[in-house]
């Protein structure tokens, strides 16, 4: 998984290991480089490592083993207060006994900038947040999504290459989350800065990153662009992380190139696309996403398997209809149709046959 | 009750429309009185329940301060068994020539007061200005019961030419009246001379002045050391995990349940001449046998002994404070380009004053007012103000006395509390 860009990457983990008891690794063997002005993020459930390698990057954890490298230089002995990295942090941090204003001050302050010069770059960030007439507020006073934009503009306000974010906006509730995700997206593009993200919260991931690294166990599972994440996860972890999934466990009858012949348990045949299984007899795992799935025969490549399914419930959602199914000996088979005039109504108890292309089912490795 | 930020007033002003001003409820009746009749009962019962403690307070701590305070401007030992020599000095000023009349009054006065055997009450007042008078009251009340005969100025001169010293009649004057400010001057080591002015007392009976000064002076330099002390404490209890912190917190709470006795009682041991510490001294050599440290029973003792003491008021404050401080404060000071003793000093450190605050106050405050410790190890120079106080209740038996020099405590410990108020703000205070 190791990038070819590892020599001129501007933030390198080279066979980064950390451990905190020293008898297990929370992080083993993290390889991972971060291009100038990419953004990444870190997913994965949380004990997955992800919070542990942001921290070893911003300096509050030592690496136990494993170089980190930042523009070139490694930074495993540089103290966090001189690695220049702007860091957003869960809670905000934002210092309570002090006004906004004197927050974006601080690090200039440390910095020895004269007093013309922080002010002006004090009102260039809170402008650039929209938080221009909140200077002389304190913290307590500002709402969760403010706090959140004081948070931004004080870790960007000294002119970071590097701006690492924890989990900034798990405290917002779900219309300020998906706002404030646009602006940090608008706020990277426009600055140009590296952004190393990390969340648990995988929608947040596929709308913002330029690329996603999965994280589960202390290592990196997939690291790809959302879309290759959704659409072609590499393994069953990444799959059932990413957004719904389908799983249907089976053997591997015939491989056939880039198409496979799927024996699921219950004796049906059903097409699929190798990913990781490399003979036939091998125990697989098939993951369909619920939007691919197809009920309609016309709709379907002409060949392709289609299986009995029994319709357990359909619920309303508004844009789609969800309809749950029973298929292959499985009661939560779940498919997704388009809630548009004329969609075919199926009822409860209805018998119905399923099928999808098989680029889009993906014969994985069983967990 | 009824504001307009409540949100039941607020719903209530719009469903009646709120034509005259005043807010009702939907049936036309004042809303206030609707809502207190509404939590009245609720109130009543909560009332109840702290009632208990309330008599309490009131029986065992506000009567006996009140009274304190009283007796320290209030003492009618004199006027009340000697009216007749009180009401002379009522109707002739301070200068008078003590004529025969007032000689008159002070006999008659003597003589009623030994049969009421109250002589000895009248001589101890006068005994707290001019000691060593109680028992020239008493010897005469004794003479003056058998009978006593007219002139009266001759008789009383011929039973003890004491009387007629001015400086007694001086102190009877000041006595004459059950209302004086005598104790809280002499508190202050003032006097009133005898044409009525206030003057210093002789320097050698100096005594309060320099206890006050000496009690905040070492209440302050104690605060001052168990904050330097306790702070990296409370520090470590409140990074350490858990467990560990539990384990630690037990060592700082031990001298709680440990009497206060026996913690005095073992720095007596540690500390004395032949004890431990100048024992292990004079074996490493870094003393001679001959040049033992005097480390207790004088001011030494009395501070190390106090601040060992007060430790836990200091640490368990800033302890509660410190462990809801996030550490994340610290990280982001550091992130942002801080050093370590910069995000400490701009960053932790200020987070930590409403601990410090109530931490130090709390130190100040039991200093100001500590007895037992001083009383055993401070020898004659670790004595504080209270002691003096203990000394008047216990020995002198002058409690008006006792009572004016712990208002002063009071009235000083008070002041520093307002000043606290109006520096930081008793509402940043934080005990636990």
């Amino acid at each position: 998984m190791l990038d070819q860009r590892t020599g001129d990457a501007f933030v390198a983990f080279e066979h980064v290991q950390k451990s905190y008891d020293g008898q297990t690794l929370v992080v083993k063997d993290l390889n991972l480089s971060i291009g100038k002005g990419e953004f990444l993020t870190m997913l994965g459930p949380s004990g997955s490592g992800k919070t542990t390698c942001l921290m070893m990057l911003a300096g509050f954890e030592t690496a136990t083993h494993g170089e980190i490298r930042l523009d070139g230089r490694p930074i495993n002995q540089v103290p966090p207060h001189k690695r220049g990295i702007g860091m957003v942090f869960q809670n905000y941090a934002l210092f309570p006994h002090m006004t906004v204003g004197e927050n974006l001050s601080f690090p200039l302050e440390v910095r020895g900038m004269d007093k013309a010069e922080r002010e002006s770059r004090i009102k260039r960030a809170l402008d650039m947040v929209q938080m221009g007439a909140f200077a002389s507020r304190r913290p307590a006073q500002l709402s969760g999504g403010q706090q959140q934009r004081i948070a931004l503009a004080r870790a960007l306000v000294f002119d970071p290459q590097l701006v690492l974010m924890d989990e900034p906006l798990g405290a917002l509730d779900k219309q300020l989350r998906e706002h404030m995700q646009f602006e940090i997206k608008h706020l990277h593009e426009k600055l140009g800065i590296t952004v190393v993200y990390v969340t648990h919260d995988q929608g947040e991931a596929l709308t913002m990153s330029d690329r996603v690294a999965v994280f589960n166990d202390g290592r990196i599972q997939q690291l790809a662009a959302p879309a290759d994440l959704y659409e072609r996860p590499e393994n069953s972890f990444v799959a059932q992380f990413i957004g719904e999934n389908n799983k249907l466990p089976g053997t591997i009858e015939q491989l056939d190139g880039d198409k496979a012949l799927v024996r699921l348990h219950t004796g049906e045949l059903i097409d699929a696309t190798p990913v990781n299984v490399a003979q036939t007899g091998q125990p697989t795992l098939v993951s369909i996403r619920p939007e691919r799935v197809e009920f309609k025969p016309e709709m379907m490549p002409p060949g392709a398997h289609m299986i009995d399914a029994r319709v357990i419930e359909v619920i309303y959602m508004g844009d789609i209809l969800r309809a749950r199914l029973s298929v292959a000996g499985s009661d939560d088979f779940v498919m997704k149709m388009r809630n548009t005039i004329g969609q075919t109504q199926l009822t409860p108890g209805q018998t119905i046959k399923v099928g999808w292309h098989p680029a889009d089912a993906r014969a994985l490795d069983p967990i | 009750m009824a504001n307009a930020t409540d949100p039941h007033a607020a719903s209530v002003t719009t469903a009646s429309g709120a034509g005259d001003g005043t807010l009702t409820t939907a049936d036309g009746k004042p809303l206030a009185r609707a809502l207190a009749r509404s939590q009245g009962r609720a109130r009543r019962r909560a009332f109840l329940l702290v009632l208990p403690l309330l008599a309490f307070i009131l029986i065992t701590f506000v009567v006996p301060i009140g009274q304190m305070l009283q007796r320290s401007f209030h003492n009618d030992g004199f006027s009340a068994n000697m009216p007749q020599i009180s009401q002379w000095f009522a109707e002739n000023p301070r200068g008078t020539d003590i004529d025969e009349a007032a000689w008159t009054a002070l006999a008659l006065d003597l003589q009623a007061s030994a049969e009421e055997r109250s002589i000895g009450v009248v001589g101890t007042r006068i005994n707290y200005d001019v000691p060593g008078t109680r028992s020239l009251f008493t010897s005469t009340g004794r003479k003056v019961r058998r009978g006593i005969e007219p002139p009266y100025r001759e008789t009383l001169l011929d039973i003890d030419e004491d009387w007629g010293d001015p400086v007694l009649w001086g102190a009877m004057r000041d006595a004459s009246t059950p209302y004086t400010g005598n104790f809280y001057l002499a508190s202050l080591d003032r006097t009133r001379a005898e044409d009525g002015s206030i003057e210093m007392v002789p320097e050698r009976q100096q005594v309060y002045q320099m206890l006050f000064m000496r009690t905040f002076w070492l209440s302050l330099l104690i605060t001052g050391l168990t904050f330097v002390l306790g702070f990296p404490v409370a520090h470590l209890l409140a990074t350490l995990p858990m467990r560990k912190s539990n384990l630690l917190m037990i060592l700082v709470l031990l001298p709680f349940w440990t009497s206060l006795l026996v913690r005095t009682t073992s720095w007596m041991v540690l500390l004395q001449q032949q004890g431990v510490i100048n024992d292990i001294l004079v074996w490493l050599g870094v003393i001679g046998d001959g040049q033992r440290l005097q480390m207790i029973y004088n001011q030494t003792g009395t501070i190390i002994a106090m601040t060992h003491i007060l430790l836990p008021f200091m640490i368990l404050p800033l302890y509660s404070v410190m462990r809801t401080i996030n550490p994340s404060y610290v990280r982001a000071a550091r992130s942002l380009g801080a050093t370590s003793w910069t995000a400490f000093r701009r960053i932790y450190f200020p987070q930590t004053l409403p601990g410090l605050g109530a931490g130090a106050l709390l130190v100040f405050i039991l200093a100001v007012g500590y007895y037992i410790t001083p009383a055993l190890v401070g020898g004659s120079s670790g004595q504080l103000i209270s002691n003096m106080i203990a000394m008047h209740m216990t020995d002198t038996l002058n409690w008006s006395m006792a009572a004016a020099l712990a208002a002063l405590l009071l009235a000083s410990v008070l002041v520093l509390y307002w000043l606290y108020d109006r520096l930081v703000g008793i509402d940043n205070l934080k005990l636990g």
